[in-house]
């Protein structure tokens, strides 16, 4: 017999950037509001103080800071016929666990994805026809623009404190930002960081073939700096601790950065940690939910918590696998194409090809998660679809982002991995290289989904989800189209040496090396019940008092890294909560 | 190495965050520390490993990142201390791991860790299993080759010529990821001893404060580097 709570306008399952989101705007509204997170509380003190946070090997490597597979996992296969098998370890993705969520962890990329992303579909019938689209491919048009979108986004960029260099100013496009990014109304909150020298190099270059060079919009504090909730940042030392590290000195952007303490104010407000939601409850028509179930791991026992609003703010993965345990959507089955829980999961693609110099000093320990100068000169916008042969984008970019030897040792391609060479080599190498990398766009298709594994069972007992992808030629076409793009930069720069690290035709899905944690879609917008599980508003059709917050909304990935979209969203459905729903709830569309 | 004139001290700045850690009750040192004098590997009374076992962690360790030539190695720098202790640790037990069968160990490498050991079990059964494999081509265990006969078996390991079955197929993968770990890992944890290997290609550890550094453009950053517990060198 579970236990229950005391009923609450409001439940929060997970309490990461999108929950702290909803927490605070709705708690704005006076509504009582308790948040349930699976993991610790965290702090920047004492969680992510100096210098124990500053460890490598714990962080960086043995992954404290993440979701343990232990706790909750994915299995995967690359297609259909092939047994999908548990994903033990992490390696390619790197969901959080605890108060924060990811955005405690991430490296503050933080992008508007381009307008014609949001109607991705019109766009391409429009300039080329449909023809171009393989039968496979399941993209779609947003069910938003980006000009609804616009005052959202620019509303997460002031809490979360972005650093950068408006390219589009209203339609004015200014030298030295982004020339491709769709209009903004204001332009960023602090001035972009200063470029370190493989940023730099990479920017010169850029220049000198003709391309148009701006500085990575950061989520990373480049001065001192107070948000609309009254939270402080302080400016970055480029510590080169960001990626999978919380931050010590409060200049990322994360919810404890931006939001927490401000949200922690509200007596209506209130949070439990080691709290685990295991099903969302409906009512018995099962028009409506009633509430959420938890485990409660101090005590060991099942929680029904009330509420008269669920928003469902977990991870992606979590939100998905959380709809399909409580039977919200009717689950999808990529062998025909019906139901819509689990739909259009994608990901993203990356490489990079490194350049050694060994006569300059590159310092590389010095950085943040978003420290690089980008070009967009191959983004969506800019591609010819039809006389490439691909659909899709990617901005290129050079930075460092840290330079912990562990993870970060480049070696020029042939240089043995172990005994006398590759010692000779880390010595000669390590700090005289700059790695000129990919960040492109995944589309959707008809088998890349999610349903629930048939075999293997979590800790509760629950099946655990199955993640069924592998890369396509779509995206390995534009991974090799690209890499012939940044043999321009080599030939420009003249290093003494090359590493080559792109997908190659043919290759398939190998879930060992990291690559990002750009999981999307799953709960996807749509336009109409048939084609998606919610709304514009990431309203649940058909459950009108569920909300799904987070990147499981995208139709298909963009180019960009998802952070960005995933605020604007949060900000769009936490409006229209408060405009529209509230004084009357009801189905939104 | 000695603080950079006109910066702020990092060795006050250590002793600040040590007394903040000292004031929450978390045991920390005061002032920055010397490299403790550490017991002589063959003394070393290991926490996990066999005396079997032992052996053949020295040898291997030194074949993968050996002494010879700039640098330290894997000896000097008491990587086969660390991975003692990882694997007494929660990582060798796999605490954190989605470890439920069923396991597929004949699944291919890219499909990650599949096989039902865990590392601390993984280097139980690999160690004799490759020594065997050592006996049977070259009369000896592995730690009583010579060096270019453990070279040339680390070789077959890595590609898999020596054999040793699918559930210890991860085996070489592993053994050099923890080589390389103990190597730069911070001294903590029981390798990097003394941070030689942080010297050796200049990182600079848990300094990690470089406000004025990211204009400075093809210089070299002239400090040595900390450790979190507060050593320098």
């Amino acid at each position: 017999m579970a236990r229950q709570e005391a009923k609450k306008d409001v439940v929060i399952v997970g309490l990461g950037w999108t929950g702290s989101i909803m927490g605070i705007e709705l708690a704005q509204e006076g509504l009582e509001i308790v948040a349930l997170e699976r993991g610790r509380d965290q702090h920047t003190v004492p969680e992510f103080k100096y210098p124990n946070q500053i460890d490598e090997l714990k962080y960086g490597v043995r992954f404290k800071n993440m979701q343990h597979p232990a706790q909750q996992t994915v299995t995967v296969r690359r297609n259909l016929d092939e047994t999908a098998l548990p994903y033990r370890n992490m390696g390619s993705f790197l969901p959080a666990n605890g108060v924060g969520g990811a955005g405690t962890h991430w490296n503050g990329h933080t992008w508007r994805p381009q307008e014609v992303e949001f109607h991705l579909r019109s766009y391409i019938r429009d300039r080329w026809g449909e023809q171009i689209i393989p039968e496979d491919m399941t993209i779609a048009d947003y069910p938003v623009s980006y000009a609804e979108l616009e005052p959202f986004f620019t509303q997460f960029d002031k809490v979360a404190g972005i650093s950068g260099y408006a390219g589009n100013l209203n339609g004015q496009i200014r030298e030295g930002g982004n020339p491709f990014e769709a209009p903004r109304s204001e332009d960023y909150p602090m001035p972009p960081h200063p470029a370190t020298y493989d940023s730099a190099k990479f920017g010169e270059a850029a220049r000198a073939l003709g391309y148009h060079p701006f500085t990575m919009p950061a989520g990373i504090a480049s001065t001192a700096y107070t948000n609309p909730y009254g939270m402080q940042m302080g400016p970055c030392n480029f510590c080169g601790f960001c990626e999978r590290y919380g931050c010590y000195q409060y200049s990322k952007a994360s919810p404890q950065t931006a939001i927490l303490d401000a949200l922690k104010r509200y007596p209506n407000f209130s949070y439990r940690t080691h709290a685990e939601v295991l099903r969302v409850e409906k009512s018995a028509d099962g028009k409506t939910a009633t509430g959420v179930t938890y485990f409660d791991e101090a005590t060991q026992e099942e929680v029904f918590q009330p509420a008269d609003i669920v928003i469902m703010s977990s991870y992606q993965l979590n939100n998905v696998h959380l709809m399909l345990v409580s039977g919200i959507g009717q689950p999808y089955d990529p062998a025909t194409g019906e139901g819509v829980t689990g739909k259009n999961y994608a990901y993203q693609i990356t490489g990079g090809t490194t350049l050694f110099f060994k006569d300059e000093i590159f310092n590389p320990f010095v950085g943040h998660g978003a420290n690089a100068t980008v070009i967009d000169d191959f983004g969506m916008n800019q591609n010819d679809f039809g006389a490439l042969g691909f659909i899709g984008g990617s901005y290129l970019f050079s930075g460092t982002f840290n330079g912990q030897p562990i993870r970060s040792m480049p070696l020029p391609t042939g240089t043995a991995a172990w005994g006398a060479a590759w010692k000779e080599g880390i010595g000669e190498w390590y700090g005289h290289s700059m790695t000129i990398a990919t960040h492109g766009s995944v589309m959707s298709y008809r088998t890349h989904s999610l349903d629930l594994d048939p075999t293997y069972r979590d800790r509760h007992g629950r099946p655990l989800m199955r993640m069924t992808y592998d890369w396509n030629d779509n995206e390995l076409n534009m991974e090799a189209y690209l890499t012939g793009q940044i043999e321009k930069f080599v030939d420009f720069l003249k290093p003494d040496a090359v590493a080559r690290g792109h997908k190659l035709p043919g290759a398939h899905y190998d879930v060992r090396p990291y690559q990002s944690t750009h999981n999307t879609g799953g709960h996807i917008m749509s336009e109409t019940p048939d084609t998606g599980v919610v709304n514009k508003f990431s309203q649940v059709w058909g459950m009108h008092n569920v909300f799904a917050c987070g990147a499981g909304n995208f139709v298909q990935n963009t180019q960009y890294n998802p952070t960005g979209l995933v605020g604007a969203l949060a900000y769009h459905t936490a409006h229209a909560i408060r405009t529209q729903y509230l004084s009357n709830p009801r189905p939104l569309v | 190495m000695t603080d950079l004139p006109g910066y702020p001290s990092r060795r006050s700045f250590l002793k600040a965050s040590a007394a903040g850690v000292a004031i929450a009750g978390v045991a920390g040192t005061a002032q920055a520390e010397a490299t403790p004098q550490a017991i002589p590997l063959e003394a070393y009374e290991p926490a996990y490993f066999t005396p079997e076992e032992w052996q053949f962690i020295l040898a291997a360790t030194a074949r993968l990142i050996p002494s010879e030539g700039n640098g330290p190695g894997a000896i000097e720098t008491r990587v086969p201390v660390f991975i003692d202790l990882q694997l007494a640790d929660d990582y060798g037990r796999a605490d954190d791991w989605y470890m439920m069968g069923p396991h597929d160990p004949t699944a291919g490498a890219d499909r990650g860790w599949q096989t039902p050991l865990n590392p601390a079990q993984l280097y139980r059964q690999a160690i004799p299993a490759f020594n065997a494999w050592c006996e049977a081509q070259y009369g000896k265990a592995f730690a009583v080759l010579d060096t270019a006969q453990q070279d040339a078996a680390l070789t077959a390991l890595q590609k898999g010529d020596a054999d040793l079955g699918d559930e210890l197929k991860i085996f070489f993968a592993t053994l050099l990821a923890n080589t390389k770990e103990g190597y730069f890992a911070d001294p903590m944890y029981g390798g990097n001893h003394g941070m030689q290997a942080w010297v050796y290609i200049g990182f600079p550890g848990a300094r990690a404060a470089y406000r004025e550094w990211p204009t400075r453009h093809n210089i070299k950053y002239p400090l040595g580097p900390v450790s979190i517990k507060g050593e320098r060198a």
